[in-house]
């Protein structure tokens, strides 16, 4: 370049030797280069080709499985099968303890009550030969809808002697058949339901009794194993949550107070040396040693508790330190010196000149680097199997100290259910789930940048 | 300045939660449970029921980790940080009570939940199998005897250990040493089917147990360590595959594996509870006793466990695919947890 641009006029006239030799290997160089473009542009496309096959395959099994079949119930609350004494009503003299224990016999109280009997009495009114058939009839309705049907007489007894139309959800096995997921031509022997269960349903799907609703119970539930068709992510999906909480309150200011130090005050020596050898050691150690750390350390010596989300948070915290402090440390080393000597320049303190001019520039960056850290933690897995948060638990955790599951587990657990027509589907919705929350977190990440960002 | 409170404000909410990690870790009000794959599915069903039914107790939290994991976990000592309830699909084993003790884990009960069979099971779309126990033991034998002479396993196809199996490749899925099933598949088929063997009669006790439990180690015979979805996994890699499985495993997937016949019996809840079919065992659950008081729940949560409504017939893990016990063996173990008695 430099040759031809110098001498413009000797290049015309007659090409010297080494633009000889230049021109006869120019060819060759164009044809190596178109080479690598193509090699290139070929590994992009295989791999975007992979990332469409994944996303195909996830979305197409996970996608149906947000809308669940649903049968639309006129339950009339029979005060002849709800029998039970008044709610309980708060006396002066009486402490709050005294009355939430009554509260609780009371709710014992109507535990006792045969919820199926509403549902399989109404089930009567829109199957006319079910009198004949009490086991299938039983089984029409998945078994965790009569909890919900217990739950609105506790929340409201008033509503006994009155009639609501509801949407119960169905039997998982109902669900399949509907949607297709089994073969519809097996012989009988092969089929989860019975021959008059399907001829049943077909019948009430065509007179639109059996409907495909959006599955809130996908949302609003915790896993289910008594119930298959209400098991939901709720109950993992705050685990999580709690998980990413102590993540937040813990890695981030600790990293970025570690990476503030050892970027701006400490001295460089050996030690400083040591420490940044071993915090980059630390970001490639892999994660499940972290759980194997976890269930020795935290539980074994600490007495935290088992399959806790608290337990999952400290051990998801050191997996982000690195993380956090590596990105905090090249936001700091972004910010040009002169913003710095200008605040010293001005009288400022070293503490203030950070404090006050280098932090606030850098914000966004620590942002981002936190929010990727804190979408990797979400993603993980392997420390917490360690730790006892693949238990199955049917409950929603309250606080960060009773027992949870997280969002990649639960993916993990519904893979091993046994009922797998049901569950492959489940299992992908789960995954779009939390590809969609990694989505927005890495979103938000760009988002940030791109409008906290200055260039200098 | 901004920053600064902010930063502070961050600083108390981690002192926070580091202050009351250390008071939570005092006391657990929630049963924690761990062990068998095969187990888990029933006992999960009963943590469910019975965290709906008493409004007082918390839902029991289900973990898995095979029957030995379990009980290991067990037998780990005593307090909050210990797990409540081991199951278990097997018995426990005397060392492992002698271990439990030794760790000071002095009362265990033993709640026998129910009968579980276990089936052989292919794909749909391969051959039907109709099995003996001495053919799973040749199949799986590290070494077998020709002419008199104990020789390597030179069986590559089922017709060739019998004619009237399929001409199809061996490869027999079974689970790993991990779960307790593995246990109850060497001692009710594979041991039976080799001491029919006229050689094996012959040796001590020791050497044939030895020479009976001996794999063969050329990838005929694969080890599953996870639950049985990944055995079904295997069968639908590999057509010609033969998986180990739990008969409600089989029931939740009948239109995807179909079930061998083991002495001509095929196995369903009728032959299994009259003892035709041959490869069945009890389930258990072990109940730390000195955690029943401390932590709420634990010993209506085991009666739950065996009550005739929950695993009786026509109750809830009946239909899931347990075998429920006779009325008089129910009774008895009922007693057993009131009175807590001990193993």
């Amino acid at each position: 370049m430099t040759i031809i641009a110098e001498n413009p006029i000797k290049a015309v006239a007659a090409p010297s030797q080494v633009q000889q030799k230049v021109i006869a290997s120019l060819a060759k160089r164009h044809r190596t280069e178109n080479l690598f473009r193509r090699l290139g542009l070929t590994a992009v496309l295989i791999s975007l080709g992979l990332v469409a096959v994944l996303f195909i395959n996830i979305f197409s099994k996970g996608l149906p499985a947000f809308w669940q079949s649903a049968i639309t119930l006129e339950i009339y609350f029979d005060p002849a099968i709800i029998k039970i004494p008044p709610m309980p009503q708060q006396r002066v003299d009486e402490s709050d303890n005294d009355f939430r224990q009554r509260h609780i016999e009371w709710q014992t109280e109507i535990g006792f009550v045969n919820f199926n009997r509403l549902i399989t009495d109404s089930l009567q009114k829109v199957l006319p030969d079910a009198g004949k058939h009490r086991r299938d009839l039983a089984r029409v309705v998945t078994s965790g809808e009569r909890f919900a049907l217990r739950d609105m007489v506790v929340a409201d007894p008033s509503i006994i002697g009155q009639t609501r139309t509801l949407h119960l959800l169905t039997d998982a096995n109902i669900d399949v058949w509907l949607k297709g997921n089994i073969d519809r031509s097996l012989p009988d022997a092969q089929q989860q339901l019975s021959p008059k269960m399907r001829e049943w349903v077909d019948k009430l799907a065509a007179d639109g009794v059996i409907q495909n609703r959006f599955s809130l119970a996908l949302f609003m539930n915790p896993d289910s194993r008594s119930s298959l068709a209400s098991a939901g992510l709720a109950g993992a999906f705050m685990g999580s949550f709690y998980m990413m909480l102590v993540v937040i309150l813990l890695a981030v200011p600790m990293g970025v107070a570690a990476a503030i130090y050892l970027e701006e005050f400490a001295p460089r020596n050996r030690i400083t040396d040591l420490v940044e050898v071993n915090i980059n050691n630390l970001a490639a150690v892999p994660s499940i040693v972290f759980g194997l750390l976890g269930a020795s350390v935290l539980i074994g010596w600490f007495n935290l508790p088992m399959s806790a989300p608290i337990v999952g948070g400290l051990v998801l915290s050191l997996m982000t330190l690195p993380t956090v402090i590596i990105a905090t440390r090249s936001t700091l080393k972004a910010i040009p010196p002169s913003i710095r000597q200008a605040a010293l320049g001005l009288g400022a303190s070293k503490m203030q000149a950070i404090f006050h001019h280098v932090l606030p520039l850098a914000i966004p960056g620590i942002l981002t680097g936190a929010i990727l850290g804190v979408a990797q933690a979400l993603g993980e897995t392997a420390p917490l199997l360690l730790i006892g948060m693949k238990s199955f638990v049917a409950s929603i955790p309250a606080s960060p100290f009773e027992q949870a599951s997280a969002l990649p587990v639960q993916i993990y657990l519904w893979q091993g259910n046994e009922l797998r027509n049901f569950f492959e589907a489940r299992t992908s919705a789960a995954i779009i789930v939390l590809l969609l929350m990694m989505i927005s977190l890495n979103g938000l990440a760009i988002w940030l940048r791109k409008k906290y960002e200055k260039r200098w | 300045m901004k920053l600064n409170k902010f930063s502070s404000l961050l600083l108390a909410a981690t002192v926070a939660l580091t202050a009351s990690a250390t008071a939570q870790a005092q006391s657990r009000d929630t049963i924690q449970i761990a062990g068998s794959s095969t187990v888990l599915p029933f006992s999960a069903v009963v943590a469910e029921e019975f965290g709906n039914n008493f409004a007082q107790f918390r839902t029991p939290v289900v973990g898995s980790g095979g029957s030995s994991g379990g009980l290991r976990q067990f037998c780990q000592g005593v307090g909050a940080n210990t797990i409540d309830v081991a199951n278990s699909s097997r018995k426990m084993r005397p060392n492992e009570v002698e271990a439990c003790k030794a760790n000071g884990v002095k009362e265990i009960i033993e709640v026998k939940i129910g009968y579980d069979g276990i089936v052989f099971a292919s794909r749909v779309d391969a051959a039907v199998f109709k099995l003996e126990p001495k053919h799973v033991f040749l199949a799986q034998a590290a070494q077998v005897a020709q002419n008199g002479k104990m020789v390597a396993n030179p069986y590559t196809r089922w017709n060739q250990i019998d004619k009237t199996l399929p001409d199809q490749e061996i490869l027999l899925a079974i689970p790993g040493s991990n779960h307790g099933t593995r246990e109850v598949y060497e001692e009710k088929v594979v041991v039976p089917g080799c001491q029919t063997l006229a050689e094996v009669k012959a040796m001590d006790k020791d050497a044939a147990h030895k020479f009976c439990t001996a794999m063969r180690t050329d990838g005929r015979v694969v080890e599953i360590a996870g639950d049985y979805t990944e055995t079904l996994a295997r069968l639908q890699a590999q057509k010609d595959a033969v998986g180990v499985f739990g008969l409600s495993f089989f029931e939740a997937n009948r239109d995807r594996i179909k079930v061998a016949t083991v002495s001509g019996v095929e196995p369903n809840l009728d032959t299994i509870i009259s003892g035709e079919y041959p490869v069945s065992r009890p389930l258990y659950i072990y109940v730390k006793g000195a955690h029943i008081g401390v932590i709420p729940g634990l010993q209506e949560y085991a009666q739950f466990h065996v009550s005739e409504g929950m695993s009786g017939f026509g109750s809830v893990l009946e239909s899931a695919g347990l075998i429920p016990l006779s009325d008089d063996e129910r009774a008895e173990i009922m007693q057993n947890i009131r009175q807590k008695k001990s193993l």
